[in-house]
């Protein structure tokens, strides 16, 4: 295990250069944030995920952040265990009606100033989803208010390293 | 003679079903099949409902046929199937749940996927759900799910323990059903295809390939050479993939996180590889019915080939690592034990099942092309422990990289699709394809004019989630992430 630890020391970093926040997402956001009782947090934002009926494509993605290429943490961008202790949610999947209460309660156990994040195109409005009786109509949206919406199937981390770095600028 | 053959000959056989022939059969012989499971003779593959029958798909264990019986059930019942055999009790309770369809003599008759949240939801699935009782002193219950502290896919698990063991564990599965399978019904099998991609994200590749393969049988189209090997390259990248990242995340639940950093590294190089050999990091909907949707060219190959270099540098030292080190295996080994007779009776697939003695690959066992014309070993072993499950899937990673060299050496050159000859008649195919986590089966079921009048997808993790119960018995608490882990069951391909 030393070894490893020592090649740890000696190798150049693997981590990518930081991306610009995404453009697009911050104008979205100036307005977001806005309305909300806006408080300073520092570049600081503690994420809680929750599936909301995703096929888990995007949560390999989101899980891909904590790798050492995009090593999300260096940004004061961390993922949390509980919602008490998020300012952030970040949802995905196109909100199955068996997920629905769960999201809403996990929103509310989240303490105020907070964001919600609805990554991958399912979050947006259902995606292939759309239209199923098993799915709310409107997704995430249609349950709890929405800041931010990154889009893919599933989204590349670089994307949602843009989207919540723009989250990070948009909220200091 | 074998009793699937037995059951077969006796039975009213369907015309256009393909490959593997499908028999009406009536509730006697549908009762024998259900006999010929519990006594081991017969493997349970599939158990899925339309409005008015029942199908099951079954593979004989002497003769290794396989085969569809289908039961008419015009007053909506048949015989359970799951009263004689257990891994059928969830698949029952699901057919009540989408298709009204009542087992007869079924013990367990609660809801599963309808959580009372429909439009259309029984009555019974509105009320709390009915957990099942454990008794005994000073027993304490914990309860985690749907949201978990990960960032893991929801359900929920009902943990019954005295003191720090495990007594008994109970899963409530159906939190993210989407209704894949009504959204299958009318489509074109383009939206099929995206459709099956979307069930288990992390085995979209294996999925799209099930269900290209099965439209194919149906329509009988033959795909060019070169398509056929590209799937097989797209699913070993796939099964690489996720191997990579599991060994790691596993080792991260026994609290060794340097191998998650390493392996997680080694798990991106893959997504990056086959960003640019495919234009996608999972290889999402590049496999379609009639080939695949992407060509590989020369930066491509050469991407790949750099990416087996590199793992072949970076993997070995991990493996080594993590074989020294004490502290992990004291949590890997011992922990988390499956029976070879458990994981027999429930046909489990993929490293769950290998990790417990049970010799079954599809690839190997249920051949298709092309790794008919390729070289490779089956990694079995008996020790049926998170350990056991952690060595399969590091020799199932030494195989991967094995046939993507062979892929990449032999790969023949002409087109990668073929039109898909549709609009004859209605017919019907089945495939199963070796994905990362066991063997996916798809069953489609084509109207006149090529679109989906019924499509069934079964996850191999419907057959290993009831053995996660039963694998967890007797082990703490503080090891159920790490069991967990070493499954690696899929909600979504459940949850459907
Ligand atoms: S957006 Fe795509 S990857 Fe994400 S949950 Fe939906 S289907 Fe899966």
């Amino acid at each position: 295990m030393r070894k490893h630890i020592f090649q740890g020391m000696i190798h150049a970093p693997l981590t990518e250069a930081a991306p610009a926040p995404d453009d697009a997402a911050l104008a979205e956001l100036a307005q977001a944030v806005e309305r909300t009782a806006r408080r300073r947090l520092g570049r600081s934002l503690a994420i809680r995920e929750v599936d909301a009926g995703s096929c888990n494509g995007c949560e390999l993605e989101i899980h891909a952040l904590n790798n050492a290429f995009y090593d999300l943490e260096r940004f004061g961008l961390r993922f949390v265990a509980s919602p008490r202790h998020a300012d952030v949610l970040l949802v995905t999947g196109p909100l199955t009606q068996n997920m629905c209460e769960a999201l809403e309660r996990t929103y509310r156990a989240t303490p105020d100033p907070k964001w919600v994040v609805a990554a991958g195109d399912c979050a947006i409005d259902g995606g292939l989803f759309a239209g199923s009786p098993a799915c709310v109509p409107g997704s995430i949206g249609a349950a709890v208010p929405v800041d931010l919406y990154i889009r893919g199937c599933p989204p590349r981390p670089i994307d949602l390293l843009k989207g919540l770095l723009a989250l990070l600028e948009a909220q200091a | 003679m074998a009793v699937l053959s037995e059951a077969l000959a006796k039975a009213q056989p369907c015309p256009a079903h393909y490959p593997v022939p499908r028999a009406v059969v009536g509730a006697e012989a549908w009762k024998q099949a259900a006999q010929g499971f519990a006594e081991g003779r017969m493997t349970l593959l599939g158990l899925w409902g339309e409005r008015d029958a029942a199908h099951m798909a079954v593979r004989d264990t002497e003769e290794g046929s396989i085969a569809v019986l289908s039961l008419l059930c015009p007053n909506g019942r048949f015989p359970s199937v799951g009263a004689v055999h257990p891994p059928a009790v969830r698949l029952e309770r699901t057919m009540r749940d989408l298709y009204g369809l009542i087992a007869d003599g079924a013990k367990d008759t609660r809801p599963w996927l309808d959580h009372g949240k429909w439009p259309h939801s029984r009555a019974e699935a509105r009320a709390p759900y009915d957990f099942l009782p454990a008794e005994g002193e000073n027993l304490h219950h914990i309860v985690v799910g749907p949201v978990h502290a990960g960032i893991i896919e929801p359900g929920n698990f009902r943990f019954t323990a005295g003191g720090e063991t495990i007594v008994r564990l109970e899963e409530r599965l159906g939190y993210v059903h989407k209704g894949i399978e009504g959204l299958m019904a009318g489509a074109d099998l383009k939206r099929g295809a995206q459709l099956a991609g979307r069930t288990s994200g992390d085995s979209t590749v294996a999925y799209a390939f099930a269900f290209a393969r099965a439209a194919e049988a149906a329509l009988g189209c033959e795909v060019p050479p070169r398509a056929v090997w590209l799937r097989a390259l797209m699913a070993e990248l796939e099964r690489l993939a996720n191997h990579f990242g599991d060994i790691g995340a596993i080792c991260n639940d026994a609290a060794f996180a340097l191998m998650h950093a390493h392996t997680g590294v080694l798990r991106e190089l893959v997504l990056r590889t086959c960003d640019a050999a495919f234009g996608h990091r999972l290889m999402r909907d590049s496999i379609v019915p009639g080939g695949v949707a992407h060509d590989l060219d020369d930066r491509g190959v050469a991407a790949i080939r750099a990416l087996l270099a590199e793992a072949r540098r970076r993997f070995p030292p991990l493996v080594k690592l993590y074989d020294d080190t004490a502290s992990l295996q004291d949590r890997t080994v011992g922990t988390g034990r499956l029976s070879l007779e458990l994981a027999q009776q429930y046909g489990a697939g993929g490293f769950v099942g290998r990790a417990s003695g049970r010799n079954f690959d599809a690839r190997r066992d249920l051949v298709y092309a092309p790794y008919d014309q390729l070289h490779f070993t089956v990694p079995i072993r008996n020790d049926g422990d998170v350990n056991a499950r952690v060595w399969i899937r590091i020799h199932e990673v030494e195989q991967s990289l094995g046939l993507i060299e062979q892929i990449l050496d032999r790969l023949p050159a002409g087109p990668i699709t073929v039109p898909l000859p549709i609009g004859s008649d209605a017919c019907e195919g089945l495939a199963l394809v070796e994905g990362f986590r066991g063997d996916v089966l798809v069953w489609l079921h084509l109207n006149r004019e090529g679109t989906i009048a019924r499509c069934h997808l079964r996850d191999p993790s419907w057959f290993q989630w009831p053995l996660l119960e039963a694998a967890i018995e007797g082990n703490i608490v503080a090891d159920f992430p790490l069991c967990n882990k070493s499954f690696n069951c899929s909600y979504s391909g459940h949850d459907l």
